[in-house]
């Protein structure tokens, strides 16, 4: 059951980033409904699946990779929507749910098993610490996708070609809002992710900071997105610059949260 | 019955051309009644807009019609006959739904694409409805036109994309931009291009108007105008700083901002984006300018350039729209022929409806003594011999073949039907 609600899921996802593709390049009216109502049904598959294996674990399902970058792409979608209500940015799901379909598919590859809990992680801050981390990292990936949006509109605008997506994209303003939005949203969160990380380490190893490389990087993301809110208010760093230092900020954010489980073996191997 | 054009249009009459055959107001009516009692005239629209005259009209014999509608129009505007003879033309059959098919789809336009045409093909074939002139043929050609131009426009980018130079600076000001109506417009110098761009971009609004002018009462002048305040130029640097879109056009020979400057101004209104249009030639702001972060700086070429890109864009549209018509001309003709088979059919089905009561009646006369149960035997067998024979030719006559025609002109000569009188 839960297998199948993922597989799914995965496949909504597959068609969503397709037409998502088309919707870039031969964008309708149509295409942008069938991409939303694709999003919506794979998050509703996606929502099922995770309600599924909270039951049947009993704890919240964010204890294994398989599991984390799952709730990360769930996380995205989530604020996606949450986004919607008051800004009408349907076109940037083009650009994010490819990052969501790598997500998922990197996700499918890893063990599904359900194994009991580690006695060092049966604390609640298994489920304050992850759930905040991964709703301030789906911030940032929007914020990436916002970021990349607005590059490209920036270069139809002062290339002076009006070609290609000009016609479809949102204005710079509304991009450069929506990324400042998205990044205030998620700077807090990231920070409160660090202080209940350290919280939670004090309580399982006895030391609140052990240099553990996911906690680096997760300094580098903050110290980036600290640098974006801080040149913006003070000297009005927007625009072309706030986008590509978000676009360099969720590159760490995925360092943090990949390339360490690649290469090393830190205090989150479990992650 | 065909289908007749007869028009003139910006590329074959010069506006005083135009201008005299046009049915403004009463005369629109006038005409169209007095062209509905031409003797050759069975059905009429006219069209008639600032760049174009035509007249579409439901005829059975196009030579005899076209030329009784040339003395008409000559007659009806007081128009020099070779005047007229020079300037209009005449379609009939294919090339008369291909043109109408091309007119309401905005491909014959003076601007490819633009939306007008399509509403006064609308409202001219309505007023022709009201008045009675239009009937089987024109109902359906008109309608037809429309939802061809609807198919146009839906599968086709053609009404996309500014071509025109105000309306490209309105579509770059939306994509810098949220929220045009919260914005600060300054308006430096004057022009008539300028004025005119600057009207477009506030046509939905603005918060604020700054009209700077070397001429402070000039300023005043246009203050007044556009509702806003007028500033000395020598204070116009200053008034940059919460300006969002610039309009300059001033006579000034040489750069009146230049690269330093704007970065100074940029950073005191802390990058917020500007968007410049610099119409006056020669250059009144250093193109430099351009390179700043969150600077847009548009001279007068680069918005012709955009321009001069949508219209090729446009024509590469009209290609595909090209062939959306040539896809609905032939369903067209279809019906218009199957129109002609219907009169065959019921005149058929008249005559020999006719023989068999007449028989029927004689065959009672002779023997009065049947009772009701054998004369209704009677004529159930006469009913059921005359469909089974009429059935073949019907069928063969509601069959879309290429030789219709041919089966339609045979039938009527075996049986001798002649449904002309008819109509």
């Amino acid at each position: 059951m839960e297998t199948f609600l993922f597989e799914l899921t995965l496949i909504f996802y597959l068609a969503a980033t397709i037409v998502g593709i088309v919707e870039l390049f031969k964008g309708r009216k149509i295409t942008s409904h069938i991409m939303l109502f694709l999003v919506g049904a794979g998050f509703a598959l996606h929502t099922a699946n995770i309600i599924y294996r909270y039951v049947a674990a009993g704890h919240i399902p964010i204890t294994n990779f398989h599991e984390s970058t799952s709730f990360f792409s769930w996380s995205i979608i989530l604020i996606f929507f949450l986004l919607q209500f008051r800004y009408k940015v349907k076109i940037l799901s083009s650009f994010v749910m490819p990052v969501v379909l790598l997500l998922m598919l990197s996700s499918s590859m890893l063990s599904r098993e359900i194994r009991p809990l580690s006695p060092v992680l049966q604390s609640y801050w298994l489920t304050i610490h992850t759930v905040i981390a991964f709703l301030g990292n789906a911030a940032f990936a929007l914020a990436f996708g916002v970021g990349t949006m607005y590059l490209i509109q920036e270069h139809h605008v002062k290339s002076k070609h009006l070609g290609g997506l000009f016609a479809r994209l949102p204005s710079l303003q509304t991009l450069d809002e929506l990324n400042y939005r998205l990044i205030t949203m998620g700077f807090p969160l990231l920070t409160l992710a660090i202080i209940t990380g350290s919280l939670w380490a004090e309580s399982a190893w006895g030391s609140f900071w052990r240099w553990d490389p996911r906690e680096v990087w997760s300094l580098v993301s903050w110290f980036i997105y600290a640098i974006i809110l801080h040149a913006r208010l003070v000297a009005g760093w927007r625009g072309k610059r706030a986008a590509i230092l978000s676009i360099a900020g969720f590159l760490t954010i995925l360092i943090a949260f990949f390339g360490i489980k690649l290469l090393h073996k830190g205090l989150h191997v479990f992650l | 019955m065909k289908v007749l054009v007869a028009g003139l249009n910006h590329n074959t009459a010069d506006i005083e051309v135009r201008e005299k055959v046009a049915f403004n107001g009463s005369k629109l009516q006038e005409g169209l009644v007095e062209l509905k009692n031409l003797p050759h005239v069975d059905e009429v629209v006219i069209l008639s807009t600032c760049n174009r005259m035509e007249l579409y009209a439901g005829v059975k014999d196009t030579e005899k019609a076209s030329e009784s509608i040339k003395t008409f129009i000559s007659g009806f505007h007081n128009i020099d006959r070779s005047l007229l003879d020079k300037a209009i033309y005449v379609y009939d059959d294919v090339d008369a739904v291909r043109h109408i098919f091309r007119v309401a789809s905005s491909l014959d336009s003076m601007v490819i694409g633009e939306p007008q045409i399509l509403g006064q093909l609308k409202e001219a074939f309505e007023f022709a409805l009201e008045k009675k002139t239009t009937g089987i043929l024109l109902n359906k050609l008109m309608k037809k036109a429309i939802s061809v131009a609807k198919r146009v426009r839906s599968e086709t980018r053609i009404a996309e994309n500014a071509v025109s130079i105000s309306f490209a600076a309105v579509e770059l000001a939306r994509k810098i931009f949220t929220d045009l109506s919260a914005k600060v417009f300054m308006l430096l110098g004057a022009g008539e291009m300028a004025e005119l761009a600057a009207k477009h971009l506030m046509s939905n609004g603005v918060k604020e108007v700054i009209v700077a002018n070397r001429r402070y009462e000039r300023a005043c002048e246009l203050a007044k105008e556009f509702s806003g305040r007028p500033v000395a130029l020598d204070n116009f640097l200053r008034e940059m700083v919460h300006s969002d879109i610039v309009i300059c056009s001033t006579g000034a020979p040489n750069y009146i901002v230049v690269k330093e400057q704007m970065q100074k101004v940029m950073k005191e209104r802390k990058q917020r984006q500007v968007f410049i249009i610099d119409i006056s030639v020669p250059r009144n702001i250093d193109p430099k300018i351009n390179d700043l972060d969150n600077v847009y700086l548009y001279n007068i070429d680069d918005l012709q350039g955009i321009v001069d890109e949508n219209m090729f864009e446009r024509k590469k549209e009209a290609e595909k729209a090209e062939r959306i018509i040539e896809e609905e001309i032939e369903p067209f003709f279809q019906w218009l022929s199957s129109l002609d088979s219907v009169p065959t059919i019921v005149a058929l089905r008249e005559k020999m409806e006719k023989i068999k009561n007449d028989e029927i009646e004689k065959l009672l006369n002779r023997f009065p003594d049947l009772d009701e149960k054998q004369r209704k035997a009677i004529e159930y067998m006469a009913s059921s011999i005359v469909n089974k024979l009429i059935h073949p030719p019907t069928i063969a006559l509601k069959k879309d073949s290429e030789d219709r025609d041919l089966i339609v002109a045979i039938i009527k000569k075996l049986y001798d039907i002649d449904d002309e009188e008819k109509e």
